[in-house]
């Protein structure tokens, strides 16, 4: 197994001081970043939750808490990074054991957050239960409302089998909003850093396999499973280059502005009921509109780094972007309408009866809106066949050609985040959200003996019931999807990206705009009866061409799987799973 | 007390950003102080139990509107540091000026007093903000749509290629 | 001080107008002057929903606002057409050259 080059090893002092010093000045502006940007806008955007929480209270709060919390993270951020760094190369060797370490820790990390969650669901439910006679939930920050004694007496009345002093005693500071918000936002910023380092990790390895390739191998002994992290430590130790010509100001801002809506969308995108940050009654709008905020720092990237070849991929994303963001708000539409909210998870609660209540079912409309969305969302994310703004044959790399190092990362955590959200988007509004597609009542019984249970309870919040590990699953099969695209398909050219736009995918949101709105006249306010007859008629078939496409994928993946030998090259036999 | 906390902060968000807008002689710099201006009014939206009001303003703004000036400014300039400013003269009577009418309308306006008004309570929810555009205010809404039509077929005849 | 009212946000918004007018004032390229119109155009804006939050309790000023943005974006759409032709003709995107009707 070939060693990584490791600068740190640099016998030179000054050269070991000039990686070091790059290292915790990047590592210092990531985690600042990281915190800063994120805590602050999350705790702005308190604002406008419907919660009745005092929003203010904890909005305030959370910037008195930014300063020290910042620094202190960038720093504990800054020494963990020194110290993986320092010993990347010696528990790389011993790959599987460094492979459970990390996925034991994402795991456990997964699992706090989600007991977190759990509670918190607990304690809001205790506190809008009548005993307390208030339906205004007004949690507090620094006054606890609730005793623990009556956490206790709550426990033992609905669920006996926690009623335990020290329950009630660990449940007691859970109902402080702000710890909410913070375990919240640590959760978030988590999961965000998470998605592109494996997104990343993932497709090489997609691209790889549909290449008769293997992908990355060697970092960390499993399938190169931490071929990532290890990048991402080599762009935090390189040196951050600016053209001498370059806007200085504004090529530093860029990455930022592109970096940080993706991850302020996440203030509102829901990931089950109770596992949202801020449950917005505008949520979709808002989750468009830091979408389209994102272009701005792609543009003033490619403007700022005054190279011919970024002015192009900038004013590509430009003229793509500005020109998409209308047939992908107007598919947008139809499941909003057929809805009547715009509030994410009230959309996805009305979607909660089985496969055959997903909204991508619902009529001929939905269906065609799913697909035009997704077309349009793979346009603003910049995927293949879209990627003109960075097509590397045309623009050698487009926006990004003049950005090196820790910026450049940043570009790309912003793209697999948006990446990630648009796919969760399609989820909620088309594919039932974070429900699970057998009907309701479809989930397995407990029988008592405590290992059966948490069993079944895993199964149930994964499988057969609902919950965020649902919604995670979907949206990574759509992101799937879009990996999927960018390795078959050969990209377009950009008069054919804005003539299939305009001409086509335009036009076509127009028709079943109006179609939907016409159905919905007729059959709700209407009540015209053979419409009726038709729109059952057509939700059955098109159950039925689902159920017939998801067969379908699950016999072309194990097909494939059963024949992977004769699908990759020779070299690769060796290294195939079960092999 | 927190209320006039985060007003305070959405407020200067807003100002230094209207002043760098201002005060910036690159016009890329000044979209981007702009975007500032922008974000900072749609927190005030927020603050102001608008939240519809600012997600359209950063969808359609900060989303639309910057964009299409960027990309303006990216057509129509020669080079990032191409400036043309205006005369010393010109900018010392400018200013004065503004600065005369902030004056005066903020005596103006801190003088008046108003009539006692009901305040509101919770942000109008988005049904209600829809039903109203669709039945007291349906005529302003039906112009609109027929003057974005003309905006639409008159921007594209204006930029059409040299024949 | 610490009571946030009406005078507040119509303060804010006055000043804000004001950096407008000197925007679209002192600028000479073009599109500096859209990005002064813009402000006053947010100032405006401001008001509305400062109102429509303090003096009225139901959501007029919003539509109002609504209503603004929205000719704002139209206006924007129209105005960088009209100077890209500027541009095509004088070559340069300078409001003070664009004087050839004045003799």
């Amino acid at each position: 197994m070939s060693q990584l080059s490791l600068p740190w090893v640099a016998k030179d002092p000054a050269v070991y001081q000039t990686y070091r010093r790059t290292a915790i000045r990047n590592l210092l502006a990531g985690g600042i970043v990281h915190v800063v940007l994120a805590l602050g806008i999350f705790g702005f955007f308190d604002l406008g939750s419907t919660a009745k929480v005092t929003n203010l209270k904890i909005a305030i709060s959370i910037i008195g808490f930014l300063a020290p919390l910042a620094v202190g993270l960038a720093l504990i951020a800054g020494g963990l990074g020194v110290l993986f760094y320092k010993q990347i190369g010696n528990t790389l060797k011993y790959g599987y054991t460094a492979a459970s370490v990390f996925f034991g820790g994402v795991i456990g990390v997964c699992l706090l957050v989600w007991l977190h969650s759990l509670v918190f669901t607990l304690s809001k439910d205790m506190l809008a239960s009548p005993q307390n006679g208030a339906e205004v939930v007004s949690l507090a920050i620094f006054d606890a409302s609730l005793t623990a004694r009556e956490i206790a007496d709550y426990l033992s009345a609905n669920l006996p089998r926690l009623s335990n002093p020290i329950v009630a005693y660990v449940l007691w500071p859970l109902q402080f909003e702000l710890l909410r918000d913070l375990l919240a936002v640590g959760g978030i910023v988590g999961f965000v850093s998470v998605i592109p380092v494996f997104g990343i990790w993932w497709e090489r390895k997609i691209a790889g396999r549909m290449q008769s390739r293997l992908g990355p191998m060697r970092v960390g002994g499993w399938h190169g499973w931490a071929q990532s992290p290890a990048d991402g430590v080599k762009l935090l130790f390189k040196e951050d280059m600016i053209p001498p010509d370059a806007d200085q100001a504004l090529f530093k801002l860029a990455p930022y502005l592109t970096f940080v809506p993706p991850i302020c969308a996440m203030i509102a995108l829901p990931f089950a009921g109770a596992w949202v940050f801020r449950d917005l009654d505008v949520a979709l709008l808002f989750i468009l509109a830091m979408l389209g905020i994102e272009v701005v720092g792609v543009i003033l990237a490619g403007w700022a780094s005054n190279n011919k070849w970024s002015v192009y991929g900038a004013m590509r994303e430009a003229c793509q972007m500005v020109s998409y963001e209308i047939p992908m708000g107007m598919s947008l539409l139809i499941p909003v309408m057929t809805a009547g909210t715009l509030q994410l998870t009230a959309i996805a609660d009305q979607q909660g009866g089985g496969f055959h209540t997903w909204f991508i079912f619902k009529n001929i409309w939905c269906f065609i809106a799913f697909f035009s969305y997704y077309i349009a969302s793979l346009a603003s994310c910049k995927r293949a066949p879209f990627d003109l703004p960075e097509s590397e044959s045309e623009l050698v790399a487009g926006f990004h050609t003049e950005y090196s190092g820790f910026r450049w990362s940043l570009f790309f955590f912003g793209e697999y985040v948006a990446m990630f959200v648009v796919s969760g988007i399609a989820v909620i509004l088309f594919l039932g959200g974070w429900k699970s597609p057998f009907p309701p009542g479809f989930a397995l019984k407990t029988n008592g003996t405590w290992y059966v249970d948490f069993v079944v309870h895993v199964l149930n919040g994964v499988l057969f019931k609902e919950g965020p590990i649902l919604f995670v699953l979907k949206s990574a099969f759509l992101y799937y999807v879009q990996l999927w695209i960018r390795w078959t398909l050969p990209r377009i050219r950009i008069d054919q990206v804005l003539y299939a736009c305009v001409q086509v995918l335009l036009p076509l949101t127009m028709v079943i705009l109006l179609g939907n709105t016409l159905w919905i006249l007729g059959i709700e306010h209407m009540k015209i009866e053979w419409l009726g007859t038709i729109d059952s008629l057509i939700h059955k078939v098109l159950v039925l061409i689902g159920a017939v496409l998801v067969i379908g994928m699950i016999w072309i993946g194990y097909n494939g799987y059963s024949n992977r030998r004769k699908l990759v090259g020779s070299l690769v036999i060796d290294h195939l799973p079960g092999s | 007390m927190l209320e006039a906390l985060a007003f305070y902060i959405f407020a200067a968000v807003t100002l230094v950003s209207a002043i760098g807008v201002v005060a910036s002689r690159n016009i890329v710099r000044s979209a981007v102080c702009l975007l500032g201006t922008l974000g900072g009014v749609a927190c005030l939206y927020f603050l102001l139990n608008a939240n519809l009001l600012a997600a359209i303003q950063l969808i359609v703004y900060a989303g639309g509107t910057l964009i299409l000036i960027v990309f303006g400014v990216m057509l129509t300039s020669k080079s990032p540091w191409v400036v043309f400013d205006p005369t010393r003269g010109q900018v010392v009577g400018a200013v004065i000026v503004s600065i005369l009418l902030a004056t005066g309308l903020c005596m103006l306006l801190v003088g008046n007093e108003w009539p006692a008004g009901t305040a509101m309570t919770a942000s109008p929810h988005v049904k209600d903000v829809g039903t109203m555009l669709l039945t007291d205010y349906l005529v302003p809404f039906e112009a609109a749509s027929v003057l974005l039509l003309v905006v639409m077929i008159g921007a594209a005849y204006l930029a059409r290629p040299e024949k | 001080m610490l009571t946030i009212g009406l005078n507040h946000y119509l303060v804010l918004s006055a000043i804000v107008f004001s950096l407008g007018i000197l925007c679209m004032v002192t600028k000479r390229n073009a599109l500096g002057i859209l990005i002064g119109v813009e402000l006053v155009l947010n100032a405006a804006n401001v008001n509305l929903v400062a109102f429509s939050r303090y003096q009225t309790g139901a959501a007029d000023g919003h539509m109002f606002a609504v209503f603004v943005i929205l000719l704002a974006a139209a206006e924007a759409a129209i105005g960088i057409a009209i100077f890209m032709n500027f541009y095509n003709t004088l070559q340069t995107i300078d409001v003070d050259r664009g004087d050839e009707l004045r003799n």
